[in-house]
């Protein structure tokens, strides 16, 4: 391995570095193991904001946004004795890693649920909105509220939202553009309905949480479309996106019916802290230490088997802190939480690239504490959220080349994805269009009755979730000309995404440049943790 | 006829429309707790003479290691072995205590999500089959009470209204399983391609490799590896 080269860099943006002949060599996220690579001089790397100061007192400012909500009465004004209380939480996909205890969520339902008992409420029951998701488990459920709630909610009160239960949906009606508005039923029949949010990207939180989160098969097959996605310039800014806008119909046919008290949060990106807090850091700053903690890293990982360094990555949880808290009516709540996140996110670019290149990390939100990121998780992890961490418009120019790093291996985890499994090995040969999947398959996994026993009451995903995972990356797909996948383990897995394989990421670049030309842009987009790119 | 053209437990049941796709289940440790042996006990167990009742309760319970080696060997050898203890039961007495049997040992033995994976199923407009190596007569209620639409068992064969202690070929078992399969699927216009099968043993992996979609129910160790192998999806109805 080549050794990282300490190098006083002068003033500039720190966000976007061009590199030069005395530029250090980039660390690029490849599953569970890092890549550290050269990049051709002239190459613009894209590096997150730092994180933004967290909230002196989070459960201050928590208590603060309760009583001076937008759009409603504070939480306490609204509270009456023997009302029935549903408070919905966001599930295990937020947020990536998991953070370190106490979880925001373990925090505002601590001051929620104090302040309903003050008021003589009893009747609550704490629903984890997972939506399609897979169940949580009691250990992780007990991690996210903390032992207290757990203790006192567990199972009876404290459960998982599950969008089968022909008991436990009610359909609402339509939206004016005939979308099926199907969701929990104890959510409807409740007095008041809180939700517990966390937001780590623009495209969660506002109408979604409720939405989507409660929502059931019916009314997620409305809007998690390929043409839903593809009129999704980006899905991660909800002024452009289709997807956003048939959720928020939803959301408001959803608020006809509930009374939606939102709280929702913003964190920051401090994802790596302690001894791992150099992976944040711009590799021309290095610092001699930081130079051997990374070799020492990397050296450790090289001697370990994959799933005991999945084990380990899995076990590290992120120091994320609250940087916003607002509550009350879904609509001016998300606006205000947007701007935080975009704030914190957004990180302005000049012009596209032809060349796109980004690390794969071993996580996304539908593979926490999984076996594998599998083949379709890396799809949607590069032709789905990467792709789509733009504003304005894409990184990536109509046609360029992404270059992702991951082994790509033919790993899945048959309990939480048992329905992955079939789609990549029995659908993928026989087409790739989504349109085609959508209109000949979808009905057929998502009513297996297989996968809806392993949905609602083991630990599966919902039999039509691998179809949206597909859709997710539809429009990266249209747009991009090529994707290349550097140190894939094998063949069959890129050829069956429609990639293309290199060994290094130097082939990978020269393939990219043979499509795009000698004096291709390139632009590496060095993350986790998370940024957006405001593309003008 | 019992088997192997199926069975048809209500007179409801129509096959004038043929179904495209249908649902294998097989039984004992899928849908139930228990298996034939515990059936055979209870019967042993009600004799029309205590000193009968007794004599058959002795004898199957020593013979329980015989039974297991040879399950060991082939469920085949199993079958034709376990079938001789019906020898000499009258084949009223056998249909007529079958409702009871259901009563007191199979229906609290059901798993608790079995119904709700068979009405799950039954919504995709699936035909839902037994395929047991179970006796006919007391597959009957089971099959009625989770609303199957058909069931494939095994039957005795009877002389003189006495069962001899051997069955009706073919057997209902491993290989025989899939091959029953094929011919009723052919029969009825199912596509096997787009049809499931339920079932917890490896001794009926020929059943579960002979459909488009095979699920390991509640499975052994040895069909749990192999559905790993393949990644069949694996249930637990516990």
């Amino acid at each position: 391995m080549r050794a990282l080269r300490p190098r006083t860099r002068g003033a500039g943006d720190e966000n976007v570095v061009l590199i030069d002949t005395d530029s250090a060599p980039r660390i690029l996220f490849y599953g569970e193991d890092f890549l550290c690579e050269d990049l051709p001089i002239g190459t613009r790397v894209i590096y997150p904001h730092r994180p933004l100061v967290g909230l002196p007192n989070p459960r201050a400012a928590i208590r603060y946004a309760l009583n001076h909500p937008e759009g409603f009465e504070p939480l306490h004004a609204l509270l009456e004795p023997g009302m029935k209380i549903t408070i919905a939480v966001d599930d295990i996909s937020l947020p990536l890693p998991p953070m370190q205890r106490p979880d925001i969520r373990e925090t505002i339902l601590d001051i929620v649920l104090e302040m309903l008992a003050d008021h003589g409420v009893d009747d609550i029951h704490i629903i984890i909105a997972t939506s399609l998701h897979r169940r949580m488990t009691a250990a992780e459920t007990r991690r996210m509220v903390g032992d207290k709630v757990f203790d006192a909610y567990w199972p009876e009160r404290l459960y998982n939202h599950d969008a089968e239960d022909p008991d436990g949906m009610v359909v609402l009606g339509k939206t004016p553009h005939g979308e099926v508005v199907e969701t929990n039923r104890r959510a409807v029949e409740s007095d008041l309905v809180i939700y517990v949010n966390i937001n780590l990207v623009p495209m969660d939180g506002g109408h979604k949480s409720v939405g989507v989160g409660l929502c059931g098969y019916e009314s997620l097959k409305a809007h998690h479309t390929p043409k839903a996605i593809v009129e999704s310039r980006s899905f991660m800014d909800p002024k452009q996106s289709a997807l956003a806008h048939s959720v928020e119909r939803i959301g408001r046919v959803c608020d006809q019916h509930m009374r939606v008290f939102h709280i929702e949060t913003a964190l920051n990106n401090r994802m790596f802290s302690g001894p791992m807090s150099f992976l944040a850091k711009n590799e021309d700053d290095f610092t001699e230490a930081d130079r051997l903690k990374f070799q020492a890293m990397k050296w450790t990982l090289e001697k370990t088997p994959r799933a005991l360094r999945r084990e380990i990555f899995m076990r590290v949880p992120a120091a994320y802190e609250l940087i916003a808290v607002h509550a009350g009516a879904t609509e001016p709540v998300h606006e205000k939480i947007l701007e935080k996140c975009h704030e914190q996110y957004c990180i302005p670019v000049e012009g596209q690239a032809d060349i796109l290149i980004s690390g794969i990390p071993y996580i996304s939100p539908y593979n926490v504490n999984s076996k594998a990121l599998n083949p379709l998780l890396v799809q949607v992890m590069a032709l789905g959220y990467y792709f789509h961490m733009y504003r304005h418009k894409p990184l990536l120019k109509k046609g360029g080349v992404m270059i992702v790093a991951h082994p790509c291996s033919d790993a899945f985890d048959p309990e939480h994805h048992p329905s992955y499994i079939e789609f990549f090995n029995r659908l993928l040969p026989e087409t790739r269009d989504a349109y085609v999947l959508e209109h000949k398959y979808q009905e057929e996994f998502a009513k297996n009755p297989t996968y809806i026993e392993m949905y609602r009451h083991g630990h599966a995903y919902h039999g039509a979730h691998p179809f949206y995972m597909w859709y997710w990356g539809q429009a990266g797909r249209e747009h991009v000309g090529k994707v290349i996948c550097v140190g894939a383990d094998n063949n069959t897995v890129p050829a069956l995404l429609g990639w293309e394989r290199a060994d290094t990421l130097a082939e990978a670049i020269s393939m990219g440049r043979s499509m795009m030309g000698r004096s291709a842009q390139i632009t590496m987009l060095h993350h986790p943790p998370i940024l957006m790119t405001d593309v003008r | 006829m019992p088997h192997p053209d199926g069975n048809s437990p209500s007179p409801t049941t129509s096959r004038e429309a043929p179904l495209r796709r249908a649902a294998f289940y097989d039984v004992d440790g899928t849908l139930i707790r228990t298996n034939i042996v515990h059936a055979f006990a209870w019967y042993a167990r009600h004799q029309p003479t205590l000193t009968g009742s007794l004599a058959m309760t002795v004898s199957t319970a020593l013979s329980v290691p015989l039974f297991a080696a040879a399950d060991k060997l082939s469920r085949k050898a199993f079958n034709e072995l376990f079938y001789r203890y019906y020898r000499g039961q009258s084949e009223d007495r056998l249909v007529l205590l079958a409702e009871q049997l259901f009563e007191d040992v199979i229906r609290p033995s059901i798993f608790p999500r079995a119904p709700e994976l068979i009405a799950e199923s039954r919504r995709t407009g699936c035909l839902q089959v037994i395929v047991t190596g179970g006796l006919d007569f007391t597959v009957r209620p089971l099959a009625r009470y989770l609303g199957m639409d058909d069931f494939i068992a095994n039957r005795l064969e009877y002389t003189d209204g006495y069962a001899n202690g051997r069955l009706a070929k073919p057997f209902v078992a491993g290989a025989t399983k899939a091959e029953i399969m094929r011919d009723y699927a052919a029969r009825h216009g199912i596509d096997l391609a787009r049809c499931w099968a339920y079932s917890d043993s490896y001794s009926d992996y020929p059943m579960l490799a002979v459909v488009g979609h095979p699920t390991a129910v509640n499975p052994d160790f040895r069909l749990r590896s192999t559905a790993r192998s393949y990644d069949w999806p694996i249930l637990d109805l516990g």
